[in-house]
Formats: structure tokens, C-alpha cells, sequence
């Protein structure tokens, strides 16, 4: 019998991240580790970490990174890209920070079509704050600072930035994704391949959206917070290729 | 026709780092893991090979493991 699921080169070992059980922190950095082997990118990797749950990203990830300030990150890669183009870049970031604070930026990185990837997580609220209403939360989602649900009246409508940037020109891949299941997992592997592809080959600015689960701040087990992106969450934000301008694809 | 020889398969999870999120109780199809009625030094309660049914070496429970806790032996 020999080992099916060897330890990613990339991350370091035997390490016990502070995210909470059930988090997709947890799978998108064993993701990202697996890629960067599998596609021998880990010695000429430049990572940038945002503010947000995913802040200590450095202490587990083995390779280059970064601490970008607040919103920040996509700046923060451009440089790094700009400067050094044979690298490989990759900007790691939440929904506080690429889509509240860090929105200028992520806008306007994406227009200009840097030849950085991004993956961006998802989870509807502010998770490291204490469960915030974000701009990505749901119509009628309780949090902290809407208890009573989210009302578009007072505080508009969930923000779809993926969305937003795929229909720019420099965009070569975006992609939504979820966190949900075995096969949800294998699929967001196959799509942050994908963006990692499109960076090597140097097409242009590639996203991935990947919905993960904030059990904590959503007040459910993780099995629940499943069930919740599958059954809620992906209603809002319908998962699937959004532009992809590979080649054989555009 | 020969009996279809039955795969070796073994899980393994290191119960230590295991913070009790059940998403591999949940995704396992043979029901090849359980929960423990111990708690490790985190103050969960972990999640252990069951005894009783046997491990299929699909390795979904690695695939959604969010820490990396669970190692799958097979062929």
C-alpha cells in the first residue's frame, strides 16, 4: 500500500492553521500548494497575502510572499509583475479586501489586464472582523451589523465583481467556483489550473471566485455551510466559466 | 469468473490537528470514519477510522479535509 494523498511540496508540514473548523481557506491553500507543484511554478512564486482571515497565509504557504496593505493587493502584485516578469504572481484575497476596500484596485488592475492571477474567496461576510455585512452578502443575509437581514433599500444590492471584471478586455479567465463537495473541489482545482495556465502562457489578468464556507460566521456546523453555498449562495452567484480567452476558447 | 479481489485500503487520520468539522464523517460513502468520543489537546472531538465498515480509498475525506489531517493508503 503506498500513500494516495502526498503532503504539497508548498506547504509547510505538519503545520495547524488558525483558520476555524470547516473553513475553505483550508482547501484553497492545500489547492494552490498541490498546483504549484504539479506545475514546478513554487521556486519562481511571488504570493501576495491580503488583510482579511487569510492574513496569515506566509506562516503556511512554503514559498515567496508578501503582506499587502488593506486592499492592496492587486497594486502590490502589479508591481511585483512589472518589475519581474518572469515570476509567477499570485495574489491570495477575501471579499473584505478585494471587494469593499481594495475595489479601486481590483478595477483597475483588471482593466489594464496585469498578467497576474487572483483568487479571490467568497464568503459573503467579514469573516475575520466578527461576521460583518460585506458587499458580497446576500439579500435578506443576517450578520452583525445587519440583524435584521440585509435590506436593499438601505443598503443595496450583493456585489458580483467577478462579474464585473470578466467583461473587460484584458481579462483572459474568470471563473466562479465552489467549496462544497469532493467533486465542487475537484472542479476548482481544474479552474485554478486553468488560471495558472493563462498567467505561464501570458495571456492576460485571470480571476477565480471561489465561494467557501464561513460556518462561525454564518452560525452553522460546516456540514450545514455545505449545504448553504449549494442551496443559497450559488443562486446569487451562479457558478461556471465566465470569460475565458485561451486559445480555442475566445 | 474470479471473485473480483478486494483493494487494500487503508485511512489514517492524525487526530492531534483535527479540529471536528465532520466534513469527511459526511462525504464518506462507505462510512469508513467516525467521531470519536474523546478530545485531542484542541478540545474537539476528533474524527477516527471506524472499525467497523471499510476504507474504499476514494479519498474524498483528504479532499475535503480543510487541514490536511488524513492520509489514505491504498493500491
Amino acid at each position: 500500500m503506498k500513500l494516495k494523498n502526498e503532503w504539497p511540496k508548498h506547504y509547510k508540514r505538519e503545520v495547524i492553521t488558525h483558520y476555524c473548523p470547516g473553513c475553505g481557506h483550508g482547501v484553497v491553500h492545500r489547492i494552490v500548494a498541490e498546483l504549484l507543484e504539479e506545475m514546478d511554478l513554487g521556486k519562481k512564486t511571488i504570493g501576495v497575502n491580503p488583510a482579511g482571515c487569510a492574513v496569515l497565509a506566509y506562516k503556511y504557504f512554503d514559498f515567496d510572499m508578501i503582506e499587502a496593505a488593506h486592499g492592496r493587493g492587486t497594486a502590490l502584485a502589479t508591481g511585483i509583475k512589472r518589475s519581474r516578469p518572469d515570476l509567477f504572481v499570485l495574489s491570495y484575497q477575501g471579499d473584505g479586501d478585494l471587494a469593499a476596500i481594495g475595489t479601486a484596485e481590483t478595477i483597475h488592475s483588471a482593466s489594464r489586464g496585469e498578467l497576474f492571477t487572483v483568487i479571490f474567496i467568497n464568503n459573503a461576510v467579514y469573516g475575520m472582523t466578527g461576521g460583518q455585512m460585506a458587499p458580497t452578502t446576500l439579500k435578506g443575509q443576517k450578520t452583525t451589523t445587519s440583524p435584521d437581514g440585509r435590506n436593499p433599500k438601505y443598503e443595496g444590492y450583493p456585489l458580483h465583481i467577478t462579474d464585473i471584471v470578466a467583461t473587460f478586455p484584458g481579462v483572459a479567465y474568470a471563473e466562479r467556483v465552489a467549496i462544497k463537495s469532493p467533486a465542487s473541489i475537484i472542479k476548482a482545482k481544474k479552474a485554478i489550473k486553468n488560471a495558472f495556465q493563462t498567467q505561464v502562457d501570458g495571456l492576460g489578468y485571470s480571476i477565480i471566485e471561489v465561494l467557501s464556507a464561513c460556518p462561525t460566521n454564518w452560525k452553522m456546523s460546516p456540514v450545514d455551510s455545505m449545504k448553504w453555498i449549494n442551496d443559497v449562495l450559488e443562486k446569487e452567484f451562479p457558478l461556471g466559466v465566465l470569460t475565458d480567452k485561451r486559445k480555442g476558447n475566445s | 469468473m474470479d471473485k473480483i479481489k478486494k483493494k487494500e485500503c487503508k485511512v489514517i487520520v492524525k487526530s492531534e490537528n483535527c479540529k471536528g468539522c465532520y466534513l469527511c464523517v459526511e462525504f464518506c460513502k462507505p462510512g469508513a470514519l467516525k467521531v470519536s468520543k474523546n478530545l485531542n489537546k484542541m478540545g474537539y472531538y476528533y474524527v477516527e477510522p471506524n472499525e467497523e465498515k471499510s476504507c474504499n480509498g476514494c479519498t474524498a475525506c483528504a479532499i475535503v479535509c480543510p487541514d490536511l489531517v488524513i492520509e489514505v493508503y491504498g493500491e
